[in-house]
């Protein structure tokens, strides 16, 4: 039963935007731009990648102040592996957990049991063995890991398109050859079953990593994703409020060209991006 | 009465929220299922379901998209439906915010009336004249006051959770979330 409302919970947050915040202020903004949820965290991602470090779960102050400031869900994240760190979000009764490779991973071989929590959990995949690996392990929410912090949206397209191809693969296969696609995937066999049976994911499929633009949020869109989350898009843009709007309202209307042309006019500079050969640490590699 | 066998244009306003599985139930039950966007789309639909979601992204986005005016009126000629937040943008009144978005519907509702995601819940109950049907509440609202010409047609533990003013109808809980129509069916059936 918790299950079936945790998945709920995310079928809610479908067509709409989750932004990253680190304080009240910023989550007021996310609100009123019409974000269906906010993303606390101490530092965006692209502070992370600039000021290195080992980056952890935030602090609980922070978490409570932001919960205070806004009537829309309040997610936060954990450390991959670091099932102390979901404990104390559960206590904080945050609304949904980001077991998330943008902070540094405190387990380098095993990820949470996320079915021993009564909150849900989001979890980020490449490729569709992660994905549903993550939703045997409980998680109710999957997006693609993409790359955090670059304002480069190259890797989650590629993360999505992978997913799409390989569930195009298990819808078209006779039944007797799932196994072996499972053994391949490294994917939960009983998951691929209801996957074939279903022709999507069980659970909601969110973008992720390097989203900065309204076009960038159409493009996951019109590739299939269910929403967007935006990181460090937002608010290391020159004009947040505004950009935060026009990536709502284009998540929305992705599949409206002219109505994208305007969204996108005169929004300012957006976050200054990475490329990712240049890259010190690829976050999509860590988790398996 | 409308016979069952009557095909109803039924669209679903699809700015954000669970748009997909209202229109999925509607299908089941033999009926067009129309996603609307704007106000055209709108013009083209007998009945109308706000989905689950978040009220705030739907209000930012019906603003954006212009749209309060067309469903203010389009709920005084046709049959409308809200569900949680959906239900949200319905109401007159809205606890602790000083307007309303639709506003159609003369009751008082709070949102997120429990709590946080953990505490969501579900049971079951009546709705109207259908018996012990499942009720899934998520981050829900309650309607914590109704006026003189609103019916209630849903109570959960003695609190109010489904109401209907003429052919407007608002539920605080997701019949979109189980395999359940008798809901929708209900609400297809009166004209």
């Amino acid at each position: 039963m918790r299950t079936e409302m945790n998945r709920g919970l995310a079928e809610m947050f479908k067509g709409g935007v989750i932004m990253d915040v680190v304080n009240a202020e910023q989550a007021k903004i996310a609100e009123v731009a019409g974000a269906v949820a906010v993303m606390a965290l101490e530092r965006v991602p692209s502070d992370i990648r600039k000021q290195g470090g080992v980056a952890r779960m935030s602090d609980p102050e922070l978490i409570l102040g932001i919960k205070q400031a806004v009537s829309i869900p309040v997610m936060a994240k954990v450390r991959i592996g670091h099932f102390v760190e979901a404990q104390i979000l559960e206590a904080l009764r945050v609304d949904f957990i980001d077991e998330s490779e943008v902070l540094t991973p405190a387990d380098e071989q095993f990820h949470i049991n996320k079915h021993k929590f009564s909150v849900p959990f989001v979890c980020g995949a490449r490729n569709l063995g992660e994905a549903l690996r993550r939703i045997g392990e409980g998680a109710v929410m999957i997006r693609t890991k993409g790359e955090a912090g670059t304002g480069n949206v190259v890797e989650a397209v590629r993360h999505m398109r992978t997913i799409q191809a390989e569930m195009r693969r298990v819808q078209l296969a006779p039944k007797e050859e799932l196994m072996t696609i499972a053994k391949e995937l490294g994917a939960p066999y009983e998951l691929l079953l209801e996957l074939a049976e279903l022709g999507r994911l069980p659970v909601v499929n969110f973008a992720a990593g390097g989203i900065a633009t309204p076009a960038d949020a159409a493009l996951m869109m019109q590739l299939g994703c269910d929403g967007v989350f935006v990181g460090s898009g937002i608010f290391k843009s020159a004009d947040p409020a505004r950009r935060a709007a026009a990536i709502v309202e284009a998540t929305t209307h992705c599949n409206d060209p002219e109505r994208l042309a305007k969204i996108s006019q005169g929004l300012g500079e957006a976050m200054p991006g990475l490329e990712i050969n240049r890259l010190e640490t690829a976050y999509a590699e860590r988790g398996h | 009465m409308r016979s069952v066998a009557t095909k109803v244009r039924v669209g679903v306003l699809a700015l954000q929220g669970a748009v997909r599985e209202h229109l999925l139930a509607v299908t089941k039950l033999g009926h067009q299922g129309i996603p609307v966007r704007n106000e055209a789309e709108l013009k083209h639909v007998e009945a109308l379901i706000l989905p689950g979601g978040e009220s705030t992204a739907m209000r930012k986005l019906l603003d954006q998209a212009a749209l309060l005016p067309a469903l203010k009126t389009f709920a005084v000629h046709r049959p409308i439906l809200g569900t949680c937040a959906g239900a949200i943008l319905l109401s007159s009144r809205i606890v602790g915010q000083p307007t309303h978005h639709i506003g159609v519907l003369d009751v008082t509702i709070e949102r997120n009336a429990f709590g946080s995601q953990l505490n969501s819940f579900a049971g079951r109950g009546s709705v109207g004249a259908i018996k012990d049907y499942p009720m899934v509440f998520i981050r829900a609202p309650l309607f914590t006051e109704v006026g003189p010409g609103v019916q209630v047609i849903a109570q959960y533990q003695g609190q109010i959770v489904g109401v209907r003013q003429r052919s407007i109808w608002a539920l605080a809980f997701h019949p979109e979330l189980t395999e359940d129509l008798r809901v929708h069916e209900l609400f297809l059936k009166q004209e």
